[in-house]
């Protein structure tokens, strides 16, 4: 039998799962994060073993689940400096990398940076002729001070010729360098895309660390598993591929738990709301994955386009402040947080809280005292609360037909049975482990996000045409053909330009290759 | 005479997406150009058109195409000033001032780039009053000026001059080359004299797209005060705030054309709003009858914080607020309407004036 392990390092817990062939759990564990990393990824992988009572090489294959390139991005640690190389000269000229980047961020990653020719149309054709010798002598001169590199070339999401050309150069004569290409990372907007290459760039070392915490931490238990790691979309990078795209990564938290909590509650199409003390997140899974934002987002300070969950974030939750003015009654934005286990009624404070006028209208058993709240401020209060939540709900779904609603987080016991606009509330067993369970299920996509012109073919040609081409990349990512599922198709005609050129989405998704089922 | 310094650029950007009534292009890569001309060569000055001579020549910048494109294959930075420097060696004539053609959308920012660059003033004004897709769509259009002779110049350094016999063929010889330069383009044209700008521009806009950015922004007050300063100090007319229940978008002939539907809110429980749009909006119905078309702005804003939302950026769900602002009534003539009527954008309906 091969089973899967799925680990998830937090802040302040490791947990771990262990699931059957048929994706039953079959031990879990929380473990508190110790000194290092490593020791308490091993302790976890321990206790888990332990409780299933599988020996080590029943694992085939490990998923991790890390939020250690957030954080360095966020805390401006342990980042390493960058070598910037921009194809696309004299296009572009006019707004250098690093463009609108927060200073303490920019001041550790920037060392060296250079904009050469080279590039593409929208349409493929190549704007100018390569400038590998200006490339070959920025890296004589810079290559020993760096270790790593980002190359950004215009539309590279449509023709990448140019990155690779880079990648082979470096390859060949600076092999010490790690090379992060843009076309890989992010889709058509040079800035924001080149910003993302550049964080990715900037982790290379961190990175580097997480996966040999990771792989050391296996081998002392005995573990040998493929390893992958999970990211933003909610499918895996086996090592190699984490390695040079650890940016991929920086969502992966809240995706895991969303894919975890669907999966738990044995639903492929749900909202999912998680209700914590001060606010709670609400996002969606469409088809298992969850719903990807369609704006820019910012990563510590910077703007970049890779797609992340969409989520809302409410300022609700069970510690919220309710208030009473002549003309309404409010319920948050500001909370007593964690101290609510003092401060709320039912704990014997003297604050009024959304935990309260829940127990106040019976929708939930919290506490050691009746709050003193009236029944008509409790019944109004409450009734602010659902209408903040509902409409959070509202704003997420897709279309006005009720979807299933997933309650998690320690504040979804206030919630009642029934919302506008769900069909049902379910609040799965097992969720202190989702992340890690949403790890350990994750499956292997390939992707397309470029421009096609589409003259002198037909749209079907070319949906079909990137549809290939996205299937082809998830199995070369390591995914198992004749599993492909199309997760998404979109296609966005360019504004302002009747060249019949559109934008083309594709994402395709499948089991591990491999894998037994 | 007032100076536009790198501290304004937050409020034109929103004034100016709010102006692209949905379409227009985001400001955000060229309020970057403006931002680097202006950290080098210093602040821009916005005069009044008043203040120009009549004799001198007053040249017009923008640019042209997909603004995707325009986010990837961002510009060298020297293609405004090369499109100007060409119209005015063919004209062999120096510009005294700098225009802009449209002051919603990412053209309100690009003149401003070279203005600073070239160290010469920009008038407050545009020749729209709004965002729109074509190049004849214009007071100067309306007004029998010329479009051409015209410069197209790309990032490689090519350019070109355009002498057309009208200027829907301007639009349509340009329209291609910019294809050929790769999707994007930047454009100098309608070369005119002061007196001729005087006479045919649509005054004031870029301070009122500035105005707009600064009120949307301002967190002292609140959306009930914008609101009513919206409509008191801008003849804003409130349309419709309610949910978007749907966006259809259709893309078979490769325009963004779509409709949007929305179910009220408050005021406006139990209504509907349908908004049909290419790039830009350009109908709204309430409960099926017509209360608002282009030329008139029909601008789409959310609901809370009162942001512009772009015709790209709709989706379900979303919380919105509909205002319409009345166009300027040069576009209030047969030519006008004519050239940007509902009829010119394929709509069996004519234009209804806003009924307050």
């Amino acid at each position: 039998m091969k089973y899967r392990l799925g680990i998830d390092v937090g802040g302040t817990n490791t947990d771990a799962v262990i699931l059957t062939p048929d994706d039953m759990v079959v031990a879990k564990t929380k473990t508190p994060v110790t000194r290092d990393v490593v020791s308490s990824i091993r302790d976890a992988v321990r206790a888990v073993l332990k409780d299933s009572e599988l020996p080590a090489d029943a694992i085939s294959h490990a998923m991790l689940g890390t939020t250690q390139v957030t954080n360095a991005i966020i805390e401006r640690q342990r980042l390493n400096p960058v070598g910037m190389i921009r194809i696309g000269a004299p296009a572009t000229l006019a707004v250098p990398p690093l463009t609108g980047w927060p200073a303490s961020l920019k001041e550790m990653v920037q060392r060296a940076s250079i904009m050469v020719r080279g590039g593409h149309e929208f349409d493929g054709r190549p704007m100018a002729p390569l400038g590998l010798n200006d490339i070959r002598r920025f890296l004589d001169e810079n290559a020993h001070t760096l270790s790593s590199i980002a190359v950004t070339a215009v539309f590279s999401p449509v023709n990448a010729e140019h990155e690779l050309a880079v990648r082979d150069l470096i390859g060949d004569e600076y092999p010490h360098l790690t090379v992060s290409l843009s076309h890989e990372i992010g889709s058509v907007g040079l800035l924001e895309r080149e910003n993302a290459t550049v964080l990715n760039a900037a982790v290379a070392e961190v990175a580097s660390m997480a996966a040999n915490a990771f792989e050391d931490a296996l081998r002392e238990v005995g573990v040998e598993a493929a390893l992958f790691f999970a990211q933003n979309d909610g499918t895996l990078m086996a090592m190699d591929y984490a390695l040079r795209y650890p940016i991929l990564t920086v969502a992966c938290g809240p995706t895991n738990s969303m894919r975890g909590a669907a999966f738990l509650s044995r639903l492929d199409d749900a909202v999912i709301i998680d209700v914590g003390g001060t606010s709670s997140d609400i996002g969606m899974i469409r088809g298992g994955f969850p719903r990807q934002s369609s704006l820019a987002v910012e990563v510590g300070g910077v703007r970049t386009n890779f797609r992340m969950p969409d989520l809302i974030a409410l300022g609700l939750g069970g510690g919220s402040r309710v208030r009473e003015s002549e003309e309404r009654v409010t319920v948050g934005p500001d909370s007593v947080g964690y101290r609510i286990i003092e401060e709320a009624q039912v704990f014997g404070g003297d604050v009024l809280t959304f935990t309260d006028v829940a127990v106040g209208q019976k929708k939930a058993h919290i506490g050691h005292r009746n709050p003193t709240v009236s029944q008509d401020l409790s019944e109004r209060a409450y009734r602010e609360a659902l209408r903040i939540i509902e409409e959070g709900i509202d704003r997420m779904k897709t279309s006005a037909e009720p979807v299933p609603l997933i309650a998690v987080g320690g504040g979804s016991a206030l919630l009642p049975d029934r919302l506008e606009g769900v069909s049902e509330v379910i609040r799965p067993l097992h969720f202190d482990v989702a992340n890690a369970i949403g790890a350990a299920i994750a499956q292997v996509s390939g992707r397309v996000d470029r421009i096609y012109a589409m003259t002198g073919r037909s749209r079907d040609q070319v949906i079909q045409d990137a549809i290939a081409t996205a299937q082809a990349d998830a199995v070369r990512a390591g995914a198992d053909r004749n599993t492909l599922e199309i997760i998404e198709v979109e296609e966005i005609p360019l504004a302002y330009l009747p060249s019949n050129a559109s934008r083309v989405r594709i994402t395709v998704a499948g089991q591990l290759a491999g894998d037994p089922l | 005479m007032r100076t536009i310094t790198v501290a304004d650029l937050a409020d034109l950007s929103v004034g100016a997406t709010l102006l692209g009534t949905g379409g227009g292009g985001d400001p955000y890569i060229g309020s970057l150009m403006t931002e680097a001309a202006i950290s080098r060569f210093g602040p821009v000055t916005l005069i009044d058109v008043d203040e120009l001579p009549d004799e001198g020549l007053v040249i017009p910048a923008a640019m042209m195409g997909a603004p995707t494109v325009m986010v990837e294959k961002i510009p060298n930075g020297r293609e405004i000033q090369t499109a100007v420097s060409a119209l005015e060696r063919t004209l062999n004539q120096k510009a005294i001032a700098i225009m802009t053609i449209e002051a919603g959308g990412i053209n309100s920012m690009i003149p401003l780039a070279v203005a600073a660059e070239l160290g010469l003033p920009v008038i407050d004004g545009d020749s729209m009053g709004r965002a729109f897709p074509e190049l004849q769509m214009t007071s100067f259009h309306v007004h029998g000026i010329r479009a051409t002779p015209m410069a197209l110049v790309d990032e490689k350094g090519n350019h070109l001059i355009i002498d057309a016999i009208d200027n829907p063929w301007t639009e349509r010889l340009a329209r291609t080359a910019t294809v050929a330069v790769g999707g994007a383009a930047i454009i100098a044209l309608y070369p005119m004299t002061g007196r001729q700008a005087k006479m045919t521009m649509v005054r004031g806009t870029m301070g009122k797209a500035m105005e707009l950015g600064r009120l949307l922004r301002d967190t002292r007050l609140s959306v009930t005060e914008i609101g009513e300063k919206l409509s008191g100090d801008h003849g804003a007319l409130e349309l419709f705030s309610g949910k978007v229940v749907d966006v259809e978008r259709h893309s078979g002939d490769g325009f963004a054309r779509g409709t949007l539907s929305c179910s009220g809110l408050g005021a406006y429980d139990g209504s509907v709003l349908r908004i049909e749009f290419q790039n830009e909006n350009l109908i709204a119905l309430r409960d099926g009858i017509v209360v608002a078309t282009v030329p008139d702005l029909i601008c789409v804003l959310d609901r809370e914080t009162l942001m512009p939302i772009t015709t790209e950026g709709l989706t379900y769900g979303q919380r919105v607020t509909v205002y319409a602002f009345p166009c300027d009534p040069v576009w209030n003539t047969p030519k006008g309407m004519e050239t940007v009527g509902p009829r010119y954008f394929g709509y069996q309906v004519d234009y209804t004036p806003l009924q307050r």
